[in-house]
């Protein structure tokens, strides 16, 4: 008897999934950091795709519209007062880390989603953000982990943004997620939930690529992969300043 | 208008950048200085990694020291062969200085190590550069009286005797040697030229006639600075070339109109006017190391 309710309120769940689709796009896939960057924006926008109406008595439909980036390690270091001036002393590598994480939405990210959800996929920053191993010779281990929460969304590098999504007759939906000037290359993701009673319904998934353009990215791979190179023509190129500025000044005072 | 620089990996605003380029650069044209010690604190406030800060201020030098050493060229104001022997030791202390840099920052130590460097070298140049222009401010009151130089000291009964015929001097290699050295590792480490500490050395250590001074020093911080820029290029990646043109382009026009100021003002103000900038940048960086930070923790790496 048991077994049947199970497997019953497992259909209709799965019911419910097929019920509701997102379909979702992007403005763009591809972001590039030029040398006037100041910044960008991500226009996401939608429509829930509807076999049948929504069945009586179900709560409202939220629209959560995720943006993540480059996932890494972080060294977070801790100062402390030594001999009277301030030294960085403990030191404690935070294993994953994005270094953006915005999350646009109807309403708040609690109204929308419950504790389980957000876990199983992975929403929030108590999820992305991970301190694998815990030194033992350094003292509330988890300040580090906050430290990297805190300071980055002081940089406005990991936003919440609830309210921003724009949902029309629970079927068209729009959203504008800023990028900030100090982005950096790497791969993003965009991730699109559709919720009713605080339960994902169903999601998308697409890839955001940032990449350094023209002279930004030549500079760059030039002093990456050609130090030597990029060092001589640094010089070159000061010298070759300094001695035309000498020469249009001489010109000038003559 | 904000300028994204492809190895800071920042974006900063590029009329600041060429502005301070230029006020650097003016009074590094009224007081006879690099600047260096300046900019380097000026550009890690508005936001430049230290790291970047320091290694791209090297190319900015070279560029800068290479026009006014042309002109001192052209004027046969250097003393070609005692700027060798300093080079010799600047080269080497670069070279000790880079490695210094790369060790301490991947310790996450080289913000404190460069402010140290700064308020300690700030403190005592300053220092002493206001006691002596006070001193001649108050002698220059007195009429008659005239400064006199020590010309024997103790430096100059060292061995490896060598003539300086620019100069005129028969004096050992070692102290202008040391001196090279010790301003190649300053270089390296404080993103400067090393001039605020290799001219009160060469006039009062190596007793070198004071109109030859400044076109050596120029002379020996321009082939250290190069030295130092592809030394970090290739071991810390820290140069940021567009960065360096942009402060070397308000720069090299700053320092034109500071000559020009300079011709207007008395040596003594100028020397007071420079030691109490010189102290107040030590000051602002000693209150900065003692003051309880903002946020205790850093992020490093940017991934």
């Amino acid at each position: 008897m048991r077994g049947w309710l199970i497997a019953l309120m497992f259909l209709a769940a799965l019911g419910v999934a097929r019920a509701e689709e997102v379909v979702a796009g992007l403005s763009q896939n591809q972001v590039s950091i030029t040398a006037f960057f100041d910044g960008s924006e991500i226009f996401v926008f939608g429509a829930v795709k509807r076999e049948a109406p929504p069945p009586p008595g179900a709560g409202p439909l939220q629209v959560l519209v995720s943006i993540v980036g480059p996932v890494g390690p972080v060294t977070v270091r801790r100062k402390e007062r030594v001999a009277g001036i301030w030294v960085n002393t403990d030191e404690v590598v935070v294993d994953r880390a994005p270094y953006f994480y915005a999350n646009a939405s109807t309403v708040p990210l609690r109204e929308m989603l419950s504790h389980t959800d957000q876990m199983r996929h992975r929403i929030g920053l108590q999820w992305l953000v991970g301190l694998r191993g815990t030194p033992e010779d350094i003292a509330n281990p988890f300040d580090f982990r906050d430290s990297v929460v805190r300071l980055r969304s002081n940089q406005g590098l990991y936003r919440q943004l609830p309210g921003t999504v724009r949902l029309l007759e629970d079927t068209l939906f729009d959203v504008s997620v800023p990028l900030p000037a100090n982005l950096v290359e790497g791969d993003y993701t965009a991730r699109v939930f559709l919720t009713r009673d605080r339960r994902v319904v169903d999601s998308f998934e697409t890839n955001i690529t940032v990449r350094r353009g023209g002279l930004e990215d030549w500079i760059y791979r030039l002093a990456h992969d050609h130090p030597l190179i990029y060092g001589v023509l640094s010089v070159a190129l000061a010298l070759g300043l300094g001695w035309a500025a000498a020469a249009v000044f001489r010109y000038v005072r003559s | 208008m904000q300028l994204y620089l492809p190895i800071a990996e920042v974006s900063v605003n590029l009329f600041l950048l060429l502005g301070l380029g230029l006020i650097v650069g003016i009074l590094s044209g009224m007081f006879g200085v690099g600047g260096g010690f300046l900019l380097t604190p000026l550009l890690i406030f508005i936001g430049i990694p230290p790291a970047v800060a320091v290694a791209t201020q090297a190319p900015q030098i070279t560029g800068l020291s290479f026009s006014g050493a042309l002109a001192h060229l052209r004027r046969r104001t250097v003393d070609i062969k005692m700027g060798l022997v300093l080079l010799a030791g600047g080269l080497l202390g670069s070279l000790v200085g880079v490695r210094i840099f790369k060790l301490l920052s991947e310790l996450g130590q080289v913000e404190l190590l460069v402010s140290l460097c700064y308020v300690v070298f700030l403190g005592v140049i300053g220092g002493l550069m206001f006691i002596e222009s006070v001193n001649t401010l108050r002698k220059s009151r007195k009429p008659g009286h005239v400064p006199v130089r020590k010309r024997h000291v103790w430096v100059h009964r060292l061995p490896i005797k060598m003539r300086f015929r620019t100069s005129h001097l028969y004096i050992s290699a070692i102290p202008p040697f040391a001196i090279g050295f010790v301003v190649g590792i300053l270089s390296a480490i404080m993103g400067v030229g090393g001039g605020f500490i290799m001219v009160p050395a060469m006039i009062y250590l190596i007793g070198m006639p004071t109109a030859v001074v400044v076109g050596t020093s120029l002379f020996q911080i321009m082939f250290v600075t190069a030295f130092t820029t592809i030394l970090h290029a290739t071991q810390n990646y820290t140069v940021d070339t567009l960065l360096a043109l942009l402060l070397l382009l308000g720069g090299v026009i700053g320092a034109q109109i500071g000559a020009i100021i300079a011709v207007k003002l008395k040596a003594e103000q100028l020397r007071i006017a420079l030691a109490g900038m010189v102290l107040a940048v030590c000051l602002k960086l000693a209150f900065d190391l003692v003051v309880t930070p903002a946020d205790l923790y850093s992020l490093t790496g940017q991934m």
